[in-house]
């Protein structure tokens, strides 16, 4: 157990299964020198040499392919995408190629690699470097894809997912980067990929959140003293359908907080699940919390309105435990938007 | 039939053998032509009828544990490097003993015992991918070597400068074969590319380069051996251009109505099957009588090889669920 900001749980997490397995090897741009834009790779060109840690040129199809190529031949590639919007230029390797050459090979390739990505808004760095973009990756069969919300998450799943035999995407929540937690190093502080976890258990409703949201949503149960079950999902896709449908059954609620734009999050496949396996046992509408429809604005204050935030979370979700009907998102209760 | 996919790569030092395995293709694309005019393979497939010297000729020069990544437009490659031609054909003809037990199709074939990585579908993206094997073998201190081929249209895609450029700065032990068969799908190269001779891009990377008459298979082997040698011994990346013809049109559907008069004739006249066979005769190798023999008896085979393939069954129903994830994941 140690005392560690998130960054430096990716760091330590990353060294760790370097140190385990020499097929382990990371390159990305500005991660080796510079040790990360986000000093998440700390350390490591120093402990591992500059065979194993790599910068890259600005080449993200390259590099992303490369992961693909060096994976197939049977090393353990993580790949670092700086922002998870610069994945735009190098998805075809990650979706069409690494996620298809099990299948296409009839078992004979694994790929076993790595891509990290930092992903959300928060931190005021403007539309095209601040969406989440698990939607555009969340719904390819063969690549699973993880999004850490602590330090002791990020620092097993990603010592998970470099060690997962099939591709894995690791989104990590930037706004958290320097967040401190305590963390279960070693083989014990390894957790499963493709299984959620409760976060705070409760028995009025579940609450399924992500990532950024899990602590916002945590925070919402304190402040407004909601008895509500907190899961956080940590595998996006595949998910842990059987965590899920367990909670719900339980509670006959469910809400599903997403920090991505309303229309065609993940949450509206939780939700459309529940729905169809759970029907006879909800006691109210499941719906979603999200941010509205619109690119990430700058401004600090519009920022900040973007995603869901604790009093917002705290309202609506009171608000549907005493009437069970669905709340309407503050753009549409303030009349701003629809 | 019973030949191992490395056995038919060892044969390939023959040159009489070099000279069946294009036979070979050549007859087997003609066959998988016939049975899509009658409707027995259903989707699209890309012929490589023209390209057999290139394809025999990088087969012969590397070794099967060196790394592979070809195109949609590979059986020729595939064949050429050593797989089976009924592995080959029953994937296209999507049956349960094909490469990928019918759920990959023409364009994707594999067989990891030679190194052939799934084929791409996807325009340049083998590049990166080959680029990251041979940064495998660059870590891990092995002697192999990791080959590219893809077709000039691949050249004007960012993965082919972003990969050159990577690939020399680590100099990575690569081989970049530019199959330039003057068409990229039904647009030839002159109306998207200001330059006629391709290989010249290497200077912006500061990579070796060289250009080879890819109608001509002992061409083909001395420059890409060069190539493949220079890897092998860390001497980092090249870019081979092999100008080669394209005979058939980009995909099933498509005639090449667009080709300019006389020119199909002009290469045919350089068809790499008569080329190599009067260099075979020539160099006293052969006989026109032996080399009738190895024609008639590679056709017999494929012959026996379709009727064979028609009458496999399909895959069953669970082969779709199969090998998503590992069974790790699963």
């Amino acid at each position: 157990m140690a005392r560690m900001r998130f960054r430096q749980a990716v760091a330590a997490a990353l060294a760790d299964e370097m140190r385990a397995d020499p097929s382990v090897l990371i390159f990305g741009e500005d991660i080796a020198v510079s040790e990360g834009p986000f000093k998440t790779s700390e350390g490591l060109l120093k402990e591992f040499g500059e065979l194993r840690v790599r910068d890259t040129p600005i080449s993200e199809m390259a590099f992303t392919g490369m992961a693909v190529g060096a994976a197939s031949m049977g090393m353990r590639p993580v790949a670092e995408i700086m922002f998870v919007e610069f994945l735009g230029v190098a998805l075809d390797q990650v979706v069409t190629e690494g996620a298809k050459f099990r299948y296409l090979s009839k078992g004979q390739v694994s790929v076993p690699m790595t891509i990290r990505a930092s992903v959300g808004s928060g931190l005021g760095f403007g539309s095209q470097h601040s969406q989440t973009l698990e939607n555009w990756v969340a719904a390819t069969p063969g690549l699973t894809v993880v999004v850490p919300s602590d330090p002791q998450s990020a620092y097993g799943l990603t010592r998970a997912a470099i060690r997962d035999d099939d591709p894995t995407v690791v989104l990590e929540p930037r706004a958290l980067y320097a967040e401190r937690g305590e963390v279960v190093t070693g083989e014990e502080g390894i957790l499963p990929l493709r299984r959620g976890r409760v976060a705070r258990s409760g028995g009025a409703a579940t609450v399924v959140t992500l990532g950024q949201t899990t602590g916002i949503c945590l925070a919402a149960a304190e402040q407004a003293s909601l008895d509500i079950e907190v899961i956080d999902l940590l595998t996006v896709y595949p998910w842990d359908r059987a965590l899920v449908a367990e909670s719900v059954e339980r509670t006959g609620r469910l809400v599903v907080v997403e920090e991505a734009p309303e229309s065609g999050g993940w949450g509206h496949e939780i939700v459309s699940t529940t729905v169809s396996r759970s029907f006879g046992r909800l006691q109210a509408p499941p719906f979603r919390i999200t941010a509205p429809n619109v690119p990430v604005p700058y401004n600090k204050e519009l920022e900040a309105m973007y995603l869901p935030q604790a009093d917002e979370v705290a309202r609506q979700l009171s608000d549907y435990l005493k009437t069970d009907e669905v709340p309407d998102p503050w753009w549409v209760r303030e009349g701003v938007a629809r | 039939m019973s030949t191992s996919a490395t056995e038919r790569r060892a044969a390939l030092s023959d040159p009489v053998a070099q000279y069946e395995r294009m036979v070979e293709i050549r007859d087997f694309e003609e066959r998988v032509n016939g049975l899509f005019a009658t409707g027995l393979i259903h989707g699209t497939t890309h012929l490589c009828m023209g390209q057999e010297a290139l394809a025999v000729g990088l087969a012969a020069t590397i070794r099967p544990t060196d790394a592979v990544t070809a195109t949609y437009r590979g059986h020729g490659v595939a064949l050429a490097l050593g797989m089976e031609p009924e592995g080959v054909l029953a994937e296209i003809m999507g049956k349960a003993e094909g490469c990928t037990g019918g759920v990959g199709g023409s364009m994707h074939l594999c067989d990891m015992s030679i190194g052939l990585l799934p084929t791409f579908a996807i325009i340049g993206a083998g590049l990166p991918v080959a680029a990251g094997a041979a940064l495998a073998y660059q870590t891990r201190g092995e002697d192999s070597v990791a080959v590219a081929v893809f077709g000039d249209g691949a050249t004007n895609i960012g993965a082919f400068h972003e990969t050159l450029n990577l690939a020399s700065m680590w100099k990575l032990p690569i081989v970049f074969v530019l199959d330039n068969n003057l068409y990229a799908e039904y647009s030839r190269i002159d109306l998207t590319t200001p330059i006629a001779d391709l290989h010249v891009r290497a200077a912006s990377y500061a990579m070796e380069s060289a250009v080879v008459d890819g109608m001509e298979v002992g061409a083909v082997t001395e420059v890409i051996g060069a190539a493949v040698d220079r890897a092998r011994n860390g001497g980092g990346p090249t870019l081979v251009e092999a100008k080669t013809y394209r005979f058939a049109g980009h995909s099933r559907a498509d005639t090449a109505p667009y080709r300019p008069e006389g020119e199909l004739d002009q290469w045919q006249a350089r068809d790499p099957l008569r080329v190599t066979r009067a260099g075979l005769v020539a160099a006293g190798h052969a006989d026109e009588q032996q080399l009738d023999e190895v024609e008639q008896r590679v056709k017999a085979d494929l012959g026996a090889l379709v009727d064979r393939v028609s009458a496999m069954p399909g895959p069953d129903v669970t082969a779709m669920f199969d090998n998503i994830w590992s069974p790790q994941a699963s």
